[in-house]
Formats: C-alpha cells, sequence, structure tokens
C-alpha cells in the first residue's frame, strides 16, 4: 500500500468499504448504542443469542464515524459469531487492536475499540449489571 | 482591507527563531498547520522565560529582597506591556488569567452567576467556542437566566438583523468571539457591542483568535470585556489575559480568594487589594508573564498589520486551492476578511481518517468539533479538519497539504 498509512491496510478499507453485517437485526436480543462524541463516531450493536442464551448466534452493527471506529464494528461482528457473552465480556482493547492488525496510535484508540465497548455494555446491561442509555468513549 | 503599502513578512528570517520548525518524522520535515489550537514559541520567547528563571526567580509582591523587587518588577511591568498592546487605560484593567477559557469563567463566576436572574437574557453566536457556551449555559442554568444565539447566515457570518432583534431590553451580557475558531469568520464585535450598550447590557469578546494575528484595539471597540490567551500569540501556556473596564472591575466582587489579592484580613472578614491583583490570588504565572511580554514585544516588532496581511493571504490562497478541489466542502467566508484558518472535509473521508493521513506526511492538521459541536451540528457534519497559519507558514506548506488529499482519495476510492 505505501505512502506510509500503515493505519489504513487493505483489510482496514475494506471493512470500511464493504461492511459486513450491517444493518439491523430484526429480532435482537439485546441492543446498544454509543459513540465518540468528539469524532462523531456513532455505532448501534444488535446481538442475537441463541437459545442457550449463551451463545452469540447473530451480530449487526449501524453507524457511521471514521474508517477505524466502521471497520472495527464489521471486524468484530464476525469475530463474535459463535462466542459465548462471557467471551465477549472478556475481550479488551488489546484483543480489538490485534484483530485490526495495525498500529493505532493513541488518540484513535477510542475510535477502535467503540464497537467493542457497545457490545460489551450492551451484554451487561442485558444482565442486568449495567443500566446506561448510551456508551461513550470519552473519559 | 488594503494591505499593499505593507512590506511582507520575511518568513525564512523568522523561522529561523523557531527550531522546532526543523523537527522531522521519518525524515520529512513537520509542516505545522495547527496554530489555531496553539502556536510555536520563538527563541526570544523561551530565553525571556529562561533568563527569568537563571536570574530574577522568586515570588513577587510581598518581598524586600532584591531577587523579589526584580520577579515583582517583571510580573508588573508584563501587565503594563500587555495594557498598551491592546490600548486599554494601565494595568488596572488587566488581569493575568490562565486562558481565555478561566477569563470567561472569571466574568461567569464574579458577575453572571451573581446578578443574573430569571428575567435576564445572555446573547451569543451560534459560532461560540465552548469556552463561552459552556459555561454561559452553566450559569444561565444556576440563575434562571436564557440563553440566546445570534445565527450565522450561510456564508458562515453573523446574521446582524438577528442580532438587533435578539438584543433587547432583557439582555444582560453579549459574548461573543472576535475571530470564530472553526469558520475564520470575522464579526464586528464593534456593532455588537453598541447594540448591546444601546439596551445597558454588557459586552465580552472572546478574542482567543483575533489578538494573535490583527491589531486588537479594546477602547475602539468598546468592549466592556475581552479575553485572549498568551500561547496562541507566539506566547507560552498557562497565562492568558482578561481586559475589563476599570470601573466595571472596581465592582465586580473576587472570583478566586487567597493571598496576594487582600488588602486587610481579621478573623471575621477581608477587603480586597488594588486591581488587578484582587483577581490574582496566589503565587501567578510569573515566568509566564515575563514570556507573554516577551511575546508581545516579538509581535509588535515584526508588526501587526503585516501579520494579519500575512496570515489574509494564506487563508485565501489555502480557501481558494481546496476550493478548487470538487470533492472538498468548505466552511465559512470566502474572499480575504477571514481568520487565518480553512476548515473542511474532504468527501467520503471521515477529518479523522484524512488527518492521520496528513500525519503520515508530517503535516500538522487538527481534526474534530473544535470545540464547536452545536456548530458542527449545523452544519451537518459531525468532525472537520481545520488547517490554520501564522506568520512562519508558507504557500509551499499549504501546497503539501493540498497535495496530500490525492493520498487519502486513492486510499478511500
Amino acid at each position: 500500500m505505501g505512502l506510509g498509512s500503515d493505519m489504513y491496510r487493505q483489510q482496514i478499507l475494506d471493512h470500511y468499504k464493504n461492511p459486513r453485517n450491517y444493518g439491523e437485526l430484526e429480532d435482537p436480543t439485546f441492543t446498544h448504542i454509543g459513540e465518540n462524541p468528539m469524532c462523531g463516531d456513532e455505532i448501534r450493536m444488535d446481538v442475537k443469542l441463541d437459545d442457550d442464551e449463551e451463545t452469540i448466534e447473530r451480530v449487526a452493527f449501524s453507524g457511521d464515524g471514521c474508517a477505524i471506529s466502521q471497520a472495527s464494528a464489521s471486524m468484530l461482528s464476525g469475530k463474535l459469531h459463535g462466542k459465548t457473552v462471557d467471551e465477549l465480556l472478556e475481550m479488551d482493547r488489546d484483543d480489538v487492536i490485534d484483530m485490526l492488525g495495525v498500529d493505532i496510535s493513541p488518540m484513535r484508540v477510542k475510535c477502535a475499540v467503540l464497537a467493542e465497548k457497545v457490545a460489551q455494555d450492551g451484554a451487561e446491561i442485558y444482565q442486568g449489571e449495567l443500566d446506561v442509555e448510551k456508551t461513550t468513549t470519552e473519559d | 482591507m488594503s494591505h499593499q503599502h505593507l512590506e511582507a513578512l520575511d518568513v525564512a528570517a523568522i523561522r529561523e527563531e523557531f527550531p522546532i520548525l526543523q523537527r522531522e518524522f521519518d525524515g520529512q520535515q513537520v509542516v505545522y498547520l495547527d496554530n489555531a489550537a496553539t502556536t510555536q514559541t520563538p527563541d526570544p520567547v523561551v530565553d525571556a522565560m529562561s533568563d527569568y528563571y537563571r536570574e530574577s526567580n522568586a515570588n513577587v509582591h510581598r518581598g524586600i529582597h532584591h531577587l523579589s523587587q526584580e520577579a515583582s518588577n517583571a510580573y508588573e511591568t508584563a501587565h503594563d506591556r500587555v495594557a498598551e498592546f491592546i490600548n486599554a487605560d494601565g494595568r488596572e484593567e488587566v488581569v493575568f488569567t490562565k486562558n481565555t477559557t478561566e477569563g470567561e469563567n472569571l466574568l461567569a463566576y464574579a458577575w453572571g452567576l451573581n446578578e443574573l436572574g430569571p428575567e435576564d437574557e445572555v446573547v451569543l453566536t451560534e459560532m461560540e467556542h465552548h469556552a463561552s457556551l459552556v459555561t454561559w449555559q452553566q450559569i444561565a442554568e444556576r440563575t434562571g437566566a436564557t440563553v440566546r444565539y445570534i445565527r450565522i447566515d450561510e456564508d458562515g457570518r453573523l446574521d446582524m438583523d438577528h442580532a438587533a432583534d435578539l438584543i433587547a431590553d432583557d439582555t444582560a451580557i453579549v459574548s461573543a468571539a472576535h475571530v470564530s475558531n472553526t469558520l475564520g469568520t470575522v464579526n464586528p464585535v464593534g456593532q455588537l457591542t453598541d447594540l448591546a450598550h444601546d439596551h445597558d447590557a454588557l459586552s465580552f469578546i472572546d478574542g482567543a483568535q483575533a489578538v494573535p494575528n490583527r491589531p486588537v484595539d479594546v477602547k475602539a471597540i468598546d468592549a466592556d470585556f475581552y479575553a485572549f490567551s498568551g500561547h496562541k500569540m507566539a506566547g507560552p501556556t498557562g497565562i492568558g489575559v482578561l481586559y475589563g473596564k476599570r470601573d466595571l472591575f472596581e465592582e465586580l466582587d473576587p472570583f478566586l480568594y487567597g493571598g496576594g489579592m487582600i488588602r486587610k484580613v481579621t478573623f471575621e472578614d477581608s477587603t480586597w487589594g488594588d486591581l488587578p491583583w484582587k483577581f490574582e490570588p496566589g503565587t501567578p504565572q510569573i515566568a509566564e508573564a515575563v514570556g507573554l511580554h516577551a511575546a508581545v514585544d516579538w509581535l509588535e516588532d515584526i508588526g501587526l498589520e503585516r501579520i494579519q496581511a500575512h496570515e489574509e493571504e494564506l487563508a485565501a490562497y489555502a480557501y481558494d486551492r481546496l476550493a478548487a478541489e470538487d470533492d472538498v466542502e468548505l466552511y465559512g467566508p470566502d474572499g480575504s476578511d477571514r481568520g487565518g484558518l480553512v476548515s473542511f472535509n474532504l468527501d467520503g473521508v471521515h477529518a479523522h481518517d484524512l488527518t492521520s493521513i496528513m500525519n503520515d506526511h508530517t503535516i500538522a492538521v487538527r481534526a474534530g468539533d473544535h470545540c464547536t459541536q452545536p456548530l458542527h451540528d449545523k452544519l451537518g457534519v459531525p468532525a472537520s479538519t481545520r488547517a490554520s497559519f501564522y506568520v512562519y507558514n508558507t504557500r509551499e506548506e499549504i501546497d503539501k497539504l493540498v497535495d496530500a488529499l490525492d493520498d487519502a482519495r486513492q486510499l478511500f476510492a
């Protein structure tokens, strides 16, 4: 790719331009939204659980924002398929950065982790352990 | 405004005084176009502060020893120099703050919280910085006052008819940016102040983006209060200025309390010291005041009118070059009557992505809402990229910015 744009390797640009699992689920088990107010990145994550109420059957996301936030949501939506809610809650920011496979500058980390944080907060609200209307990655 | 008679800046010589502009990342020299956020600091300013610490450092006001006398003299003289710079009537009208934001808060707390009530209105503009907007919102919430906003038109200029409608007998204060940090619009702050005074309201002008790059005369504007920051005008961080008319400052209660601002203290009560010290409690920013003094000297040596001409020329050049690109959307008025900054978006590329790509070319620009979220909501974009210029910038640097757009287009095509 050259030009020093390491943060924008083909995979990220591909997910940004052709997002996977984009849209909203008809019957999500839980749904949650979040934003980076300073950037204007917005993500909605819909999660449908299996009958066992633990395994993630489907994930869809919608929203808009920068390439990093949207590609991260697209990649995460695929990665979560088949995982349990506990596995989702165990994920941390390093898992997201590994998934993106690029160096993320400190100021852009909040773009990268938005989708993960929205999915996790959605899961915790579903479990009754959290009460927030909207997730925000601003400290 | 014509600047034909002004001699152009010797930018090459000016750049010699900023070693930071020679810095390279990955073999590319930095192109610093983030001056509306903070300007770089020339050697004479750094030297003045360093000399102060090496030779004169002591606490001010209360010392009898030689060093304290020197430090006190330097600190107090800095007020005189700033007063002269903005045509204020002496040090009594110049309060040193941390920055413009603290100047806004000082007035909002010391005056607004005590004087405003449910019948009062605070008139702002839609292009206010959060420093003003958030502060007055909070004061309004606590006092029951109402905040109103003067509309901007399609070109990003204030709708002065709307201003004349809004500013009325219920108006207690009009607070407006002199130059918009997002749109670059130069507002008619003298006219706004006249409208305020016609209705016995106060006027507060946020000069953070004006004082660095144009001659500012607070008397000509007739502003009651005028605030700005040192670090946006070749000075240090940590110091700002709140100008206020002397009779208004005299009536005002202090905002912060402590040592250095009192006349007489008993276990029961205290009385306040003279202006401007009654607004500067505690050990103040002495080295920063010395640095600000040096920055004012440095700017006046170059000449504020020449700096303004240089900035307007760069802003017009950047605006024209970016306007020639079909996929670039620009915000704010066109023409040369604008502050030295240009905010824009490249179609299909989020401002943060564009700014990261600019950084790959070691071009420093800013992405985000520039502390004007409601204005960005009105523009219908979450964020924009802002290139902002100062005395040391060149057309060649703007060319690099425009060239780098191609890189973003290729990546996001």
